[in-house]
């Protein structure tokens, strides 16, 4: 999603001259249509994030709105106070874009991984998480949210050819959108392991077993009622994502289904471990922690009583 | 609301009513900025209206001690009496730290270190927008331990950002200790001017010479600016200065009678 970022933010930026691009002296070979089309509104701050946050904040304040981009990691986690104390108590309109949510820095090894990033934003108050799951739903979603008037976190993929089929770079704040239609099991994804989760779910409906399938892009504000809709409809729900499974998607769908009281089964789908040193790609990190269209199928037979 | 007149002794009169009616401390931080907040709001600060985009900024980065600019903001007639008797009473917008839904504060602070960085970005939108409006951001010197603030330092004189003036309250005291005792900032000066800042040595209970050296600043095409402004923690009263209890202590009524009379010459 690295080239659709910015080239969604260069036509943006075009028509409002209020955008600006921070960055955390990351972004080889994507940020440059940015940075080359409007040099005095491209800032690289340097590896140095908290005051990049800082920044932001006094920019908003005067009425800029201004995206601050690096690695997943080093935008949410390391000025995470700055985040906090910055744009959401001062409730201005600040970007954090983390890159390369979930394993997508997967050889990089675990300072890379970004796994708690959506759990530590939903967290906060006023805080839109916006995780899309290809490049056609992220420029839908940036085009649609770049000028809400208070703070997002866009949590974003580097793959810029993934797309996923059916979802049409369809997008909504407070929607999920639905893939696959069935009653006998609900696959809820986020980011770009939905790709997984829809593999899943089509090798299902070779077994016969029918599964709904919802992409969870606005995962803050969270899409109350089509989630609840869904699990009011089936015995059982996976949640998937590149995430651990405190406080992410699996906690935001059990969160759902224990207030509603609903009887539907959550099991979270992400990563359980510690980390244990292994790196490697992003499709054998998935398959490692269960993420990968087979253990899906695998959990959702298990599940059912079937496998 | 009527505006008083703006003396350092009538700031630390209202820190000292205000912090023995609440009962709270941070009594000598805000005694150890009375004179740089005089001399701020009391000609430096060129703000006409509180809403008014135009106004210079100023960032209270050491939010600890904003009872002295709540002081200020009551004598500028921006404040109630009946606000400014509201310190840290329940429901109140005059927390020990500044809250920016407060008319009159500009950013909320309380975590040190992140003032300066928002300082950084309010004068960098300044000069985008190719506005005169100058940012002001009043740091404590414990609080150069913090590393993000030398982040915003170096982002500021990479950038030379002119209209930003930072002004180090220097007294050499911090939360356990004397400065020097937990992490030793000297030469505090050299630092600032080894990253390429325009330092000036003032003395920070001179009002006038606060007010001369601001005035002399080029805030148009020199490196970011930065006064190293020496302070007495607990300045006026004698049994608080250089005293690391009066960081947090309270006043007994004794004390509070003593320091009234002390302020008061």
């Amino acid at each position: 999603m690295r080239r659709a970022f910015v080239r969604t933010l260069v036509e943006l930026a075009a028509a409002n001259p209020r955008l600006l691009l921070l960055t955390g002296d990351l972004g080889y070979n994507a940020l440059e249509p940015f940075a080359e089309r409007f040099p005095d509104r491209f800032f690289n701050a340097g590896v140095a994030e908290q005051n990049m946050v800082g920044m932001a904040t006094g920019l908003a304040e005067a009425g800029f709105i201004p995206f601050c981009y690096s690695i997943v990691t080093f935008a949410s986690l390391r000025p995470y106070e700055f985040i906090r104390n910055g744009p959401v108590l001062h409730r201005l309109p600040v970007r954090i874009v983390g890159m390369g949510g979930g394993f997508d820095y997967g050889p990089q090894g675990a300072t890379h991984h970004g796994l708690e990033d959506l759990a530590v934003m939903r967290v906060q108050p006023g805080m839109t998480v916006v995780a899309p799951a290809d490049h056609e739903q992220l420029a839908c979603a940036l085009r649609s949210t770049w000028d809400f008037p208070g703070p997002i976190y866009y949590r974003l993929g580097k793959d810029d050819t993934l797309t996923i089929p059916g979802l049409e770079g369809r997008f909504e704040l407070g929607r999920a959108q639905q893939l696959r239609e069935g009653a006998d099991c609900a696959l809820v994804a986020t980011g770009p392991v939905v790709v997984e989760a829809v593999g899943a779910a089509d090798d299902l409906a070779a077994r016969g077993i029918r599964a709904t399938v919802l992409v969870v892009a606005s995962v803050q504000p969270a899409p109350v009622e089509d989630l609840a809709g869904v699990l009011a409809r089936v015995p059982v729900a996976l949640t998937v994502e590149a995430h651990y499974v405190v406080g992410g998607l699996g906690s935001l769908v059990a969160e759902i289904a224990a207030e509603r009281g609903l009887g539907c089964r959550v099991l979270r789908c992400g990563v359980r471990r510690m980390p244990d040193g292994l790196s490697g790609s992003q499709a054998y990190l998935h398959r490692t922690h269960g993420l990968a269209s087979e253990a899906l199928v695998e959990t959702v037979l298990r599940a059912l009583g079937a496998g | 609301m009527e505006a008083r007149a703006l003396t350092p002794t009538r700031i630390r009169r209202i820190i000292l009513e205000q912090s023995k009616r609440a009962g709270v401390g941070h009594i000598g931080s805000a005694l150890s900025i009375a004179d740089i907040i005089a001399a701020l709001y009391g000609g430096v600060l060129r703000i006409g209206d509180l809403a008014d985009p135009e106004r210079d900024r100023f960032v209270l980065s050491k939010g600890h001690a904003v009872l002295a600019v709540y002081a200020a903001l009551f004598l500028r007639g921006w404040l109630t009496e009946d606000a400014l008797n509201s310190y840290c009473a329940d429901g109140s917008l005059l927390g020990v730290h500044p809250e920016h839904a407060l008319p009159g504060i500009d950013f909320s602070t309380g975590s040190l270190g992140q003032g300066l960085p928002m300082g950084v970005g309010s004068a960098l939108a300044a000069r985008l927008q190719r506005s005169s409006r100058r940012v002001f951001v009043l740091v404590s010197d414990a609080e150069c331990n913090e590393g993000a603030l030398w982040e915003a330092i170096m982002f500021a004189a990479h950038h030379r950002l002119a209209n930003l003036i930072a002004i180090v309250d220097l007294n050499g005291q911090q939360a356990l200790g004397y400065t020097e005792q937990v992490l030793s900032l000297t030469p505090l000066d050299a630092r600032w001017r080894a990253f390429g800042w325009d330092v000036h040595e003032v003395d920070g209970h001179d009002v006038d010479g606060l007010a001369r050296t601001i005035a002399s600043l080029d805030i148009r095409s020199a490196p970011p600016h930065v006064l190293v402004a020496r302070t007495v923690f607990g300045k006026g009263v004698s049994y608080m200065e250089r005293q690391l209890k009066w960081h947090y202590w309270p006043m007994s009524d004794e004390e509070y009678r003593q320091a009234l009379a002390e302020i008061a010459g």
